[in-house]
């Protein structure tokens, strides 16, 4: 009540004048009551300015660039040609860009799948665990989490080295068939297969560990209740567990799809950075054409595409987002 | 009973395969560090590191621009860590403790910007560097990092603060206490672990961070240690062993920090959605 300028403002005068000290309350300099509208705004100043210049502008010169002529001389020139819609046109008309967004959409859906899927199952799993492996596996999760991308990426090109790769070698041992020699990223479904296990084997620990959060939040008294009733472990899940943790899983799937869909790293260090066009997702094939062909208004026309792409698969998240904002 | 206890045994086994399975791949890499060369490179692989070695870790850390690269990411990490405490504190005291026009939209604004796709945002990000003539400086890419981790670092903080009672900082003033005093005195130790765990996770997200770096710093001694690590293969073939090592080493300090915070990691990425 004292910080805020409603709280004051709204105090009946005569309770306010009953007390000696709330008169000396009131009438505290102009100054002072200034200072105390004004510092949150003073307090925030900061925050809003690095976001403003960083994310804010950057916005909207990725907008601005997509209808504009932006190479290499332009970027000397410091000035774009408007050519309005001729990037998006350009886009539209391209082959090769529906194929790398059909190949995005799939490579996402299919991470993203497994991902929540594995990583719900091990959540269920860690629920039943003893005590000791319950720490044990939670550790080893913690431990794939606190990989960085660029290590991860070099030891999943070391397991699957085609000469001495341990990968090959165990398959050849399981009489899977014979991988002696096999060059994974030689045909891009299978080189997809790496880099989609790199991904998934990435992103599990935050599912499972979230998840399973989530489930010691489920009040047990309701799955014991439906288990005298005779439900099956399977009809728990169903109608008990993941109703109760929606939420959960609408949050893990929107982030899980916002990361997924932007995959840029892993395939770009996988391919020595050249990957083939084949292996081509959408932000690979927007920076390819801006920093490698130095088209920058073009490769910020398939950013722009991209982003909406996220939004309008993330729009439930994004509306849960807006109604916590709202409320609080 | 007896049937209960061999479920109890297959599930724990179950789990240990998980485990076993999931942790394999870091397995792999720290035993391949510590590994002579002539035994990573063999036709059936060496499970267990005999004899080890600690050569393929003295070439790792003797290679160029190795200790140019690790100065960088320190010299980076501790700016950002910096400015992104500050700054964020202070919007987080805003968050927490006023009440204002604008507060809601402000909250709306800091969670979706932890949904903006960085990878859409590099192209104008390096034409805005560029023009400021920013590029190839630590200074741009410390601004973009801070950016970054600014929406955790003030979510996590404000959660910390609406955990204090007002109570404790009035009676602190009814104490005599100015109101300066009472923040020293009374909200910063209870917000200390917050600032903890958030100056964690900004080393974590600086520390590992690729593209940025990747695309703003072009000259290699300029270079950050995770850039200097995903050019290790492209310059020299395949020399797995001192590979692995360096990959331990840049993996180490994010490994150890990581074990301290990350409970806190999965409730700030995801807060937004466990209250609503």
């Amino acid at each position: 009540m004292s910080t805020g300028p409603g709280g004051e403002a709204g105090f009946p005068a005569v309770t306010a004048a009953a007390a000696g000290s709330d008169i000396r309350r009131r009438r505290r300099p102009l100054g002072e009551r200034v200072f105390r509208v004004a510092s949150p705004y003073l307090l925030l100043a900061p925050a809003a300015l690095v976001i403003g210049a960083v994310l804010g502008y950057p916005v909207y010169l990725l907008t601005k660039l997509s209808f504009q002529q932006y190479g290499l001389a332009e970027l000397v020139t410091k000035k774009g040609t408007w050519i309005g819609v001729d990037n998006y046109t350009r886009i539209f008309q391209d082959e090769q860009f529906w194929a790398v967004v059909v190949r995005t959409i799939v490579f996402t859906a299919v991470c993203v799948g497994l991902t929540m899927v594995f990583g719900t199952l091990i959540a269920l799993l860690l629920a039943r665990l003893g005590r000791f492996m319950r720490l044990l596996l939670t550790s080893g999760l913690v431990l794939v989490w606190a990989t960085p991308v660029v290590v991860a990426v070099n030891i999943f090109r070391w397991m699957v080295d085609y000469e001495f790769g341990v990968l090959n070698w165990t398959l050849t041992k399981l009489h899977i068939g014979d991988f002696l020699n096999k060059d994974w990223f030689a045909d891009p479904t299978t080189g997809f297969a790496v880099i989609t296990a790199l991904i998934v084997w990435g992103a599990i620990p935050f599912v499972a560990i979230t998840v399973y959060a989530g489930l010691s939040q489920v009040p047990a008294e309701l799955v014991e209740a439906a288990e005298i009733d005779g439900a099956r472990r399977w009809q728990v899940f169903k109608d008990i567990t993941f109703p109760l943790l929606l939420p959960i899983f609408v949050i893990l799937t929107s982030l899980s799809i916002i990361w997924d869909f932007q995959v840029f790293t892993q395939v770009w260090l996988l391919r020595d950075g050249e990957p083939e066009e084949d292996y081509w997702l959408m932000s690979v094939y927007s920076f390819v054409e801006a920093f490698r062909l130095g088209e920058y208004g073009f490769g910020a026309a398939i950013a722009v595409v991209m982003v909406c792409f996220m939004f309008v698969a993330t729009f439930v998240y994004l509306r849960q987002m807006i109604r916590i904002g709202d409320t609080r | 009973m007896s049937r209960r206890r061999l479920n109890r045994i297959g599930i724990n086994l179950l789990g240990l395969f998980v485990f076993a399975g999931m942790v394999f791949p870091v397995y792999w890499m720290v035993s391949s560090a510590f590994k002579e060369g002539r035994n990573i490179l063999t036709d059936t692989p060496q499970f267990f590191p005999s004899p080890a070695t600690l050569s393929n870790f003295d070439d790792a850390i003797h290679r160029n621009f190795f200790w140019d690269t690790v100065r960088n990411s320190l010299i980076i990490v501790t700016a950002v860590v910096t400015f992104a405490l500050v700054v964020g504190f202070l919007a987080a005291l805003a968050l927490a403790k006023f009440r204002f026009y604008g507060r809601a939209a402000f909250i709306v604004l800091i969670l979706g910007v932890q949904m903006v796709p960085l990878n859409a945002l590099i192209i104008p990000l390096y034409i805005q560097l560029s023009r400021a003539g920013l590029t190839n400086q630590l200074s741009g890419v410390i601004i973009t990092y801070m950016t970054f981790v600014l929406p955790f670092t003030v979510w996590t903080l404000r959660g910390f603060m609406l955990g204090i009672p007002r109570e404790l900082e009035e009676a602190a003033m009814v104490d005599g206490s100015t109101r300066f005093g009472a923040f020293v005195r009374i909200l910063l130790p209870l917000v200390a672990p917050g600032l903890v765990a958030t100056s964690i996770f900004a080393f974590i997200v600086t520390w590992n961070e690729f593209l940025i770096a990747y695309v703003f710093l072009n000259d290699p001694q300029k270079q950050t240690a995770t850039v200097w690590l995903a050019g290790f293969t492209t310059s020299r073939g395949t020399d797995w062993g001192p590979l692995m090592a360096s990959a331990t080493l840049i993996a180490l300090p994010v490994l150890v920090f990581f074990l301290l915070i990350h409970r806190k990691i999965a409730f700030g990425l995801t807060a937004g959605a466990v209250r609503g």
